[in-house]
């Protein structure tokens, strides 16, 4: 989650660095993953006025403006942009000043007429992408002032990299309770008023599926401007959560959303037809949601429905039939808790990923709602006006989640951590975590707020002192470990020594993937039944190995295409191939060698390896286990008939095979040079 | 002496002076020597002369023969020297040229690191064992307190081949396994291929990890950060700094991720470690009361740690290697560079 660390501070402004409070929330197990500066560098950009502005004599598209900086006399600035008028409050670059990009402002003549300056959109100051006509400014903004101070552009962005248990942390307001738990400030959540209603207008809400939506709030507000600007302040702090400003009444949702952790949405109301219900969808049923996909919704799909038609994919995005656009004129409000197990996965299915399902995957505060919707209404009057009917809520206690008492042992929180704390220690830790401590003989019952899903067991309470305490406050010892001597036993040749006999062979050993080719696979083993991935990462790594050979031909002919005419590897692993529709996994030892039977060399004369060279290689590998092993002559599909053998234990059992590759898979894998392949099991 | 006797001595010399090999000496030898030999046949010819002269001309045979046999011993030694020499320098060689014959290879730089973090953890009694790939999703989520859509198997790209059979995303399965079949005190190492659906620069849909458990009565935190500091300071010599991050998994709680100081910068920053001084190396943390639940290991009276690394991740920081799809080309340039 991406925040701005001045809105953060805004909330609790503990007296360290933004360094140390990336350095402090990360080694709380919150992890800052960047840190980057919330407006790109510039400087010599002040809050200006046009106090004055004329058509420009020689130029069309051009004004000669006086602009007031807070200096004696207003400076001359001449301006293209099509918004600029009298009484207009715009930045205004100085001479001197350095904009993004290291583009530098002079005094300059456009068509004949100087300018001292130049006034600035937000794309020149590298605000966004791009922009049209200058950046206008409040009404308010004091003239005269740097726009950076204005701005509080001297502010860093943090993402945020959270684990899905610290759903609590995905808002302001819980990454503030954190920094006030980190550095012992005390902090309590802002008062929210309700807002006075002025109408007696609802739609009736009913909830089908009270386990999926255990609370669920709407509110109607009339008579709202939706053409009204958002403020520059909520649009710099969407805008450094990454969110786009989209009008002021999504602007709204968008900025509760990120400061209180709710999701909420706004319907147009005055496209909805009846009361609201909150049921499955049908199992035909479709919806157009607010990018424009058109899904096909089942029995499964949670949806907030009116009388005709589903509107919305519950808590996890809005229909485009009934979303808000500039002509909007009265707005449903909606605010609800979804239980996680209804919203979790069915985004996915969807292909679908929002802000509001992230947060409801992993759990809302289910307190929270009132606060938030009462929260979203002032905003929401503040900027776009409106009158504000009454709240209809549809609550059912039996199905919110329960939040039982989690008893914590003081002897449990020493065996796990190795450390004995002081009582009152662990009291205050868990009452600047919002948790309510009752003391027993032999430890607490904690409540854990609604705020967090995560604690459920005691484990989940040592936790959080470990992570409060510091993990690395925390004792390390030695450990005296009970052992078992090793049996060393003889019977067993240890894969390593096997290994070793290879490299000193001059084996080089490889590792290929699991998955491979199934054209290849066919090629070398057509009789072999594959087992097929679902979802494999390329066509060409489809289906499991049933031999390793497919992996060495692959690295070979990798090496041969890069100028080695000599290669001699092994490798071990698994293969996997079906044995009377039981899927068997056996670890198998493979090489293959092509080439000069030696590595070219003055003292022997050179030529191809041959298939005695590499049976002797394997004869000494075979010593080592202490087994008999015959060679005889067999049939390989793979294989050279002429020069392929079966290896045989004393038992007549088959251990594997020796051979030459049959020149027409050479051919066909595309190799020019003959060579060997062998694989044997392990014994 | 007689006028013949003068000149066979003198010839005799004259063809010693001329000899020049040992071959050639000899047929001298006889020549002079032998049953026919020029002085022998002189010795003969004593025989017709009358005592008093036998007795004198036999003396002054034996004198020229004596001197004949002297330039003989002479001219044989030298030429046994030069024979010596010639064959001395003749038999030179060499002694910087390469060995005759097959040269050493080596193991994959994977296989290394195994073995190093094996060798390590069995030099305090963990035993190594081995796990399948292909895994049901019980043993790879569910017993590990991974249910159905929760978020975190968002997180694995699994491979599946169907609704139940995965290629395992990582090695904590064979913890499962181990408990399954064994009781406690267990103390184990199941190193291994796991598999995730995702491949990109840093990431392959095949790599390695090693997963290592502990589980014992009276087995704290404490214990945890203790093998885990001296296994890092093990396996990269050095005593380097390591800090525990509280962090999340399914199967632990508390849980934590291991952070050491960057190798490559010694903690002042750079490209590797995105400027913070720190690279993340393994996750471990206190096995969850669910995963003790699944395999009926009672979690009152039992506890343990588990933890998990990506070998090929401390393979490029130990080796230097800096791009995480070489491990799987097997480019022998690339290989032989670990021989």
């Amino acid at each position: 989650m991406q925040i701005s660390v001045a809105w953060l501070r805004s909330y609790i402004n503990p007296a360290i660095s933004t360094e140390e409070l990336v350095e402090q929330l990360t080694m709380a197990g919150l992890e800052i993953g960047s840190v980057e500066p919330a407006a790109a560098q510039f400087s010599g950009v002040v809050v200006g006025e046009v106090v004055a502005m004329q058509q420009h004599p020689d130029a069309d598209r051009l004004r000669v403006c006086q602009v007031a900086v807070g200096a004696a006399e207003p400076l001359q600035i001449v301006c293209g942009a099509s918004n600029v008028r009298v009484g207009l409050k715009i930045p205004a670059a100085l001479c001197g000043a350095v904009l993004p990009g290291d583009f530098k402002i002079k005094k300059s003549k456009l068509r004949g007429e100087e300018s001292f300056g130049m006034l600035c959109s937000e794309k020149e100051l590298g605000l966004a992408a791009d922009a049209h006509g200058l950046m206008e400014l409040a009404d308010d903004a004091p003239v005269g002032v740097d726009i950076r101070d204005y701005l509080s552009l001297d502010d860093v962005i943090i993402e945020v990299d959270l684990t899905p248990n610290r759903a609590d942390c995905l808002c302001v307001e819980g990454l503030a309770r954190e920094v006030a738990v980190l550095n012992k400030m005390d902090w309590s959540t802002t008062q929210v008023n309700n807002a006075p209603i002025s109408h007696q207008d609802v739609l009736t809400v009913s909830v089908a599926d009270t386990a999926a939506c255990p609370r669920y709030l709407g509110r109607l507000i009339n008579g709202v401007n939706a053409k009204a600007v958002t403020p520059l302040w909520m649009q710099e702090r969407l805008r450094r959560s990454g969110l786009r400003s989209l009008g002021p009444l999504v602007d709204v949702t968008n900025y509760v959303l990120i400061e209180l952790g709710q999701p909420l949405h706004v319907f147009d109301a005055q496209k909805l037809s009846g009361g609201i219900t909150v049921r499955r969808a049908k199992a035909d049923e479709s919806l157009t949601l607010l990018n424009n996909q058109v899904i096909q919704l089942d029995t499964e799909a949670l949806v907030i429905a009116d009388d005709q038609q589903a509107l919305a994919l519950a808590g996890i995005m809005g229909g485009s039939n009934t979303a808000v656009n500039d002509e909007t004129q009265s707005v449903f409000l909606e605010c609800a808790f979804f239980a996680p197990e209804a919203i979790a996965g069915k985004a996915r299915r969807f292909g679908l990923h929002t802000d509001s399902s992230h947060r409801f995957e992993r759990g809302v505060d289910a307190t929270l709602q009132t606060r938030a919707i009462e929260r979203a209404t002032q905003l929401i009057i503040d900027i776009a006006g409106g009158s504000v009917g009454p709240i209809t809520e549809v609550t059912t206690d039996a199905t919110l989640p329960q939040r039982p008492a989690v008893f914590l042992r003081r002897l449990r929180i020493e065996k796990t951590l190795g450390i004995v704390l002081a009582d009152e220690q662990i009291l205050d830790i868990f009452q600047r975590l919002g948790m309510t401590a009752q003391t027993q003989a032999d430890g607490w019952h904690i409540v854990p707020p609604g705020f967090r899903f995560d604690i459920v067991i005691e484990a989940d309470l040592i936790e959080e002192i470990a992570r409060v305490y510091g993990y690395n406050n925390l004792p390390s010892s030695s450990l005296l470990m009970r052992s078992e001597l090793s049996r060393a036993t003889e019977a067993v040749l240890d894969i390593d020594r096997v290994k070793d006999l290879l490299v000193d062979r001059g084996y080089q050993e490889a590792i290929t993937y699991s998955f491979v080719d199934e054209e290849i696979q066919k090629a070398i083993a057509p009789e072999m039944e594959v087992i097929r991935l679902k979802n494999p990462i390329s066509s060409e790594l489809a289906v499991m190995r049933t031999t390793l050979w497919c992996g060495l031909l692959k690295a070979a002919l990798y090496n041969t295409n890069r100028q080695q005419n000599r290669v001699r590897l092994f490798e071990t692993g698994l293969r996997f191939f079906k044995k009377d529709g039981e899927t068997q996994q056996q670890k198998m030892l493979a090489g293959l060698v092509l080439g000069g039977a030696y590595s070219e060399q003055w003292g022997l004369q050179a030529r191809k390896v041959d298939f005695f060279d590499i049976k002797a290689d394997l004869q000494a590998l075979f010593v080592l286990t202490g087994c008999e092993v015959q060679f005889l002559s067999a049939q390989q599909s793979a294989l050279h008939p002429g020069q392929a053998a079966e290896i045989l234990s004393s038992d007549g059992d088959s251990i594997g095979w020796l051979g030459m590759l049959h020149p027409t898979l050479e051919k066909q894998l595309g190799f020019d040079t003959p060579f060997f392949s062998s694989k044997w099991i392990r014994i | 002496m007689s006028a013949t006797l003068e000149e066979i001595l003198a010839q005799a010399l004259q063809e010693l002076a001329t000899v020049n090999d040992l071959n050639q000496l000899d047929k001298v030898r006889v020549h002079y020597l032998g049953k026919k030999g020029l002085f022998t046949l002189q010795m003969k010819e004593l025989g017709g002369l009358d005592p008093e002269q036998r007795r004198s001309v036999g003396q002054i045979i034996n004198q020229a023969k004596d001197q004949f046999q002297q330039q003989l011993e002479a001219c044989k030694e030298r030429l046994e020297t030069v024979a010596l020499a010639t064959r001395l320098a003749g038999e030179r060689i060499d002694v910087t040229l390469p060995g005759r014959g097959q040269s050493v290879a080596g193991l994959h730089p994977v296989t290394t690191t195994l073995r190093r973090i094996s060798k390590i953890f069995a030099s305090v009694g963990f035993k190594v064992v081995d796990g399948p790939e292909i895994e049901d999703d019980y043993h790879n989520f569910e017993a590990l307190n991974i249910p159905a859509h929760h978020p975190a198997r968002a997180m694995h790209d699994t491979f599946y081949f169907d609704a139940h059979t995965v290629l395992r995303t990582h090695t904590s399965p064979v913890q499962i396994r181990v408990m399954e079949s064994e009781q406690p005190p267990l103390k184990v190492i199941a190193p291994g291929r796991v598999y995730r659906c995702d491949s990109d620069i840093t990431h392959t849909p095949m790599f390695h990890q090693v997963e290592g458990f502990l589980v014992d009565t009276d087995v704290s935190f404490a214990d945890l950060k203790g093998v885990v500091y001296e296994f890092l300071r093990a396996f990269f010599e050095k005593d380097i700094q390591v800090r525990f991050r509280p962090s999340y998994f399914p199967f632990t709680e508390p849980s934590a991720e291991v952070d050491i100081e960057c190798v490559m910068c010694n903690g002042e920053g750079c490209r590797v470690c995105s400027q913070t001084g720190w690279l993340e190396v393994m996750g471990c943390g206190m096995i969850h009361p669910e995963v003790f639940k699944a395999v009926n290991i009672d979690s009152e009276r039992y506890s343990g740690f588990a933890f998990g690394m990506g070998v090929e991740r401390l393979a490029m920081l130990r080796y230097g290697i800096n791009d995480l799809r070489l491990f799987f080309e097997n480019d022998l340039k690339f290989l032989e560079q670990f021989n």
